[in-house]
């Protein structure tokens, strides 16, 4: 009930966060959120980690790392690179 | 240190991990803190992950591999990757964070329930919850996954981009739906002998992925990543149910809030229901219902010249053409050479234009148009009447005045830039055969436009020419 709760709170938070983004800005927003719901990757590590001596298990583990980390480093380097390309006109001078 | 302080310390630095990806996403809804609000957030991931690994008992000899060959993969894409490509780049993203979350899901499962008699003896309350989200977690990542491979492929054109329609097609989606929320239920009542109903879930939201997004037409495009944007974070926020971890329940909600919100920005943009779609597929156009008359007026490149040279406030208005035609470092150009004459330049960037949400803005700060040169259409609308020329690079519906005046039109209610009602009006189309059917932005007829009849890039690069002469 309490995962509920924070759950639901979340949400509203979440709406709260982006509601007021400019439009300029909705590419980079999208693919920095994007990198932040790579954080099944702690789900994953978990998985990988606890595999031994089960095929399965390894081959899914290990996947899910491996497709995790694509979805954060990819995310957050992307995202890292858009944004060095918005800048003022003081900025550039 | 001692099994117990090992875990406080790995519970503290979610929390921070979270905060942290709280103030990252309220930094990047502004220009000035955006590129430090991403590594804020990035921070907070790498705090995650160093966290998780603090678990004892972990083998790191598999972690390594995958970590290492993802990091790769992820690092490579990211450098690689040209602007103009960005939206099938964040529809791949997307679609491996969804298979991330479904594998995960999937490893529970095989680990702690399948074949677990004794569990279903327990009562119910102690194992439903994480059963159940096992069930959605799978689902939604796996709709997510081939969703995303669906609208990368239609985004990077290796199939058709039109909406793939057929009879039957919603009846069938519904009933797909339909089907998955019953299997998820089946599966959840007896987990331990779950097989059937699990492996048959797992199908099914593969085909529901598919199934779900190649309605959905090129146009409609931005509408889709945003929707696909927000599935992802509901898997990992699924996968947290799964783990019942708090990390993963936080920033998963937070993607999938946000993508619901840009979600409904783009339709809203499109004056389309989201319903419409994810269901109806594209509209094909404007289809206006009165009839168009008149004759395009053709432009040389050097008449053009003479009337952007003449003119003191200057507004490009870019579409999707111009990702295709690479024009964006041409514009730019083209654009300071304006201001070197004197006159006011800003950009239009319509909310709908390209194929993902603000894909031009991109494409223009790549080229380098600083941030304040910008704009949005409430920005330009009320002052329309005093722009001397408006240049239209590769744009349509987004300038059709159809959406004002046209009651019976598909466009019509559809927030557009005004541009029809500057002084002058520059569109720069490839082609224009007279009286074709297809024409239909009653903007090209217009007495105060002039049709640049060629390639973006080249018409633009014509003007430069002139201007350098």
């Amino acid at each position: 009930m309490l995962l509920l709760f924070v759950f639901v709170l979340s949400i509203f938070l979440g709406f709260e966060l982006i509601s007021k983004v400019p439009s300029q800005l909705h590419t980079p927003l999208m693919s920095g959120s994007n990198a932040i719901s790579g954080i099944t990757i702690v789900g994953a590590l978990l998985a990988a980690g606890a595999s031994q001596n089960d095929t399965i298990g390894i081959v899914l583990g290990t996947l899910a790392v491996c497709a995790a980390t694509i979805n954060v480093v990819g995310g957050y380097l992307v995202t890292d690179r858009m944004l060095g390309m918005f800048s003022t006109k003081d900025e550039k001078k | 240190m001692d099994p117990k302080t090992i875990k406080t310390i790995i519970e503290i630095s979610y929390i921070l991990a979270a905060v942290f990806f709280i103030f990252g996403l309220k930094m990047l809804g502004s220009q000035k803190t955006a590129r430090k609000g991403n590594l804020i957030s990035s921070v907070g991931m790498l705090l995650a992950i160093v966290a998780t690994l603090l678990n004892q008992g972990l083998k790191f000899e598999w972690i390594a591999i995958g970590f290492g060959a993802g990091a790769l993969i992820g690092a490579l894409a990211a450098f690689l990757v040209k602007m103009t490509s960005m939206p099938e780049m964040v529809a791949l993203f997307n679609g491996f964070g969804g298979i991330a979350s479904l594998l995960v899901a999937w490893w529970e499962y095989l680990e702690k329930y399948q074949g677990n008699t004794q569990l279903t003896s327990a009562p119910l309350g102690e194992w439903i919850v994480p059963v159940v989200a096992i069930g959605f977690a799978v689902f939604i990542g796996g709709v997510t996954f081939t969703g995303s491979l669906v609208a990368y492929a239609k985004l990077a054109e290796r199939i058709p981009t039109q909406p793939y329609l057929f009879p039957g097609q919603v009846p069938l989606n519904l009933l797909l739906l339909l089907v998955s929320l019953g299997l998820i239920g089946l599966f959840s009542y007896n987990p331990a002998e779950g097989n059937l109903y699990f492996y048959a879930l797992l199908a099914l939201s593969f085909l529901f992925g598919i199934l779900g997004t190649i309605p959905i037409g090129g146009a409609d495009m931005p509408v889709a990543i945003a929707l696909l944007n927000s599935y992802s974070g509901l898997a990992a926020c699924a996968a947290g149910f799964v783990l019942t971890n708090t990390v993963l329940i936080v920033s998963g909600s937070l993607v999938g809030a946000s993508g619901i919100i840009l979600t409904n920005i783009m339709c809203k943009a499109m004056n389309r229901k989201l319903i419409n779609v994810l269901i109806a597929g594209d509209l094909g156009g404007a289809k206006l219902t009165k009839k168009i008359e008149g004759e395009a007026k053709p432009i040389s490149p050097q008449d053009a010249y003479y009337i952007i040279e003449a003119a003191r406030s200057v507004i490009f208005v870019p579409g999707y053409g111009m990702a295709v035609a690479q024009a964006q470092h041409v514009v730019k150009e083209l654009g300071k050479i304006l201001e070197d004459n004197g006159a006011e330049v800003k950009y239009v960037v319509h909310p709908v234009a390209g194929r993902m949400p603000g894909h031009m803005n991109v494409l223009l700060a790549e080229a380098d148009v600083p941030y304040e040169q910008l704009v949005v259409p409430e920005d330009v609308n009320p002052i329309m009447e005093s722009i001397d020329v408006a240049i239209v690079v590769g744009a349509n519906d987004v300038v059709n005045p159809a959406a004002r005046t046209d009651k019976g039109s598909a466009l019509y209610g559809m927030p557009i830039i005004d541009v029809d009602k500057a002084k002058t009006v520059i569109v720069l189309k490839r082609s224009l055969r007279p009286g074709f059917a297809g024409v239909d932005n009653p903007l090209f007829f217009n007495e105060n436009t002039r049709m640049l009849l060629g390639d973006a890039k080249s018409s633009i690069q014509a003007l430069i020419n002139e201007f350098k002469d």
